[in-house]
């Protein structure tokens, strides 16, 4: 029975994966038409990324070896599993009542994966674009850090599924009513996590080269595309657990997760990037404070309904 | 087995991602190209920053022997659907350089071109001709210039290695002379 039972999981947890491969590559799609409508282009069709994929896969490709092979897995792998602590709509694969911190840890893990493999390639523009992509991360993780700790203060709880169901019962009740500057904050950090302008010097193409990315080639190129999105997927669903309220069902979900992504495109279009000095230290100011004020605001509440 | 190649194909066709060697004057074409005027990315075509991630290696204008080189280095890095367009008429027959010292006259002497676009400077229009020509001919599986590449290896490498040594140093103890004081 247990087999039977680890069996379904593992169905499941694959399910899950390609759900959010699709989701990720579909947004990533439609991302480029509304970035080109913007522009006043017409733009690719919104299954470009799909194609984009297949061709990738099917592409012959060079290894450089055996780290640089690990470390695309090793930069995938966490992911994957950090996907399957996240409630998704109503269903969460694996509940556990820290979910919250493991995503969180999972999420870094995945950054320092994708970091041992395209440093072993040894081109020195991927050196610097992961160096800057570290520094970035170093960047809007402290805010994010700020926010995790104000919505534990305030739920009192790691559990993601828990932190949903105490939003449930209409908008009031959602975190973002709640906790607005915390949402400030995890929303200017989403930007960066993205990695889209003005956070995107870790990939500035004209400039180093697109960065980690400049070795991969083929399907390496496309596995990075896969994490890329699946990524995509697990960043913004965090946040619409976090903050807008989760979703009764699958659809409801992508549809939040959207509008967060959406926001996110529009900010992409209109500023140019900041040098990777200026990014930290934007980072380490606003968002910062903001994700501070939050959790003070917090404790001050807690501290007066608790007496 | 012949559907999935025809499926792989047409996947191909729809996703050409492309490095742009601006050397020649050509390289000023291609901006309007990718911008909002003519818009290329409708086509799936996408221009990319290094040959490991680039399916079209577009040669915009004349090479110097020098340079290339350096083009026969990005094309072999690039992974194997590979394809090259060669771009104004300094590419075909050396145009306005036809008789320079130290320009190649004929790319495909050197690398397998795929489709030439003749013109002095070509224009954005015969840019966009030339990909959706290039996607009917990889759709239909026609464009094979690197199967030919690797089958005529000898024939290039000699072509290549004829026009290369001319890039050697012409000095003998190019040290001696060079060394000031
Ligand atoms: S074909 Fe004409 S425009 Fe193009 S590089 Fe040669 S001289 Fe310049």
């Amino acid at each position: 029975m247990v087999i039977v039972e680890f069996l379904i999981k593992l169905s499941q947890g694959f399910g899950i994966g390609a759900l959010a491969l699709a989701t990720g590559l579909l947004f990533g799609g439609i991302g480029r038409k509304i970035m080109a409508r913007i522009q006043r282009r017409y733009g690719p069709p919104f299954t470009q990324n799909f194609m984009d994929l297949f061709k990738l896969l099917s592409k012959g490709s060079v290894s450089h070896g055996w780290a640089f092979d690990l470390g695309l897995v090793a930069g995938f792998a966490p992911m994957l599993a950090a996907l399957m602590f996240l409630p998704i709509g109503p269903f969460t694969l694996l509940p556990s009542d820290s979910s919250l911190i493991m995503i969180v840890y999972l999420m870094m893990m995945a950054y320092l994966g994708m970091a041992m493999g395209v440093l072993a390639s040894g081109n020195p523009n991927s050196a610097i674009g992961m160096s800057r992509a570290l520094m970035l991360m170093v960047g809007y993780e402290v805010p994010f850090a700020a926010v995790i700790f104000s919505v534990y203060l305030f739920s009192k709880t790691g559990y993601l599924t828990q932190i949903v169901t105490q939003q449930a019962g209409g908008f009031m009740n959602w975190n973002i009513v709640k906790m607005p500057l915390g949402f400030l904050a995890t929303e200017i950090a989403l930007q960066g996590m993205l990695g889209e302008k003005p956070f995107d010097q870790a990939i500035a193409p004209a400039e180093i080269a697109s960065g980690p990315m400049v070795e991969l080639g083929g399907k390496y190129l496309g596995f990075g595309m896969i994490q890329h999105s699946v990524g995509l997927f697990l960043e913004t669903g965090i946040v619409v657990d976090l903050f807008l309220g989760g979703a009764p069902n699958f659809w409801i979900f992508i549809a939040k997760q959207f509008v967060l992504y959406f926001i996110v495109i529009l900010v992409d279009a209109i500023l140019p990037r900041l040098r990777i000095h200026e990014a930290t230290s934007f980072f380490w100011k606003l968002p910062l404070f903001l994700g501070i004020l939050q959790a003070v605001i917090v404790i001050i509440q807690g501290g007066v309904l608790n007496v | 087995m012949s559907e999935w190649t025809e499926i792989v194909d047409y996947f191909r066709g729809r996703s050409m991602w492309m490095l742009h060697y601006c050397t020649g004057c050509g390289a000023i074409e291609l901006p309007p190209t990718m911008t909002s005027r003519w818009d290329m990315e409708r086509f799936g075509i996408t221009p990319m920053a290094t040959p490991r991630q680039a399916d079209i290696l577009l040669i915009t204008g004349y090479l110097a022997i020098k340079t290339l080189k350096r083009v026969i280095y990005t094309y072999e890095q690039m992974q194997a659907p590979k394809w090259v367009l060669g771009f104004g008429s300094c590419t075909i027959n050396g145009g306005i350089y036809w008789d320079s010292y130290n320009v190649i006259e004929r790319l495909d002497k050197y690398i397998p071109v795929d489709i030439y676009i003749a013109g002095c400077m070509p224009r954005p229009e015969a840019i966009l001709d030339a990909f959706v020509k290039l996607k009917e001919m990889v759709q239909m599986g026609e464009a094979k210039g690197y199967e030919k590449y690797v089958k005529n290896y000898d024939w290039y490498k000699a072509n290549q290695d004829k026009v290369l040594k001319r890039t050697s140093p012409v000095l003998k103890e190019i040290e001696k002379v060079t060394k000031i004081g």
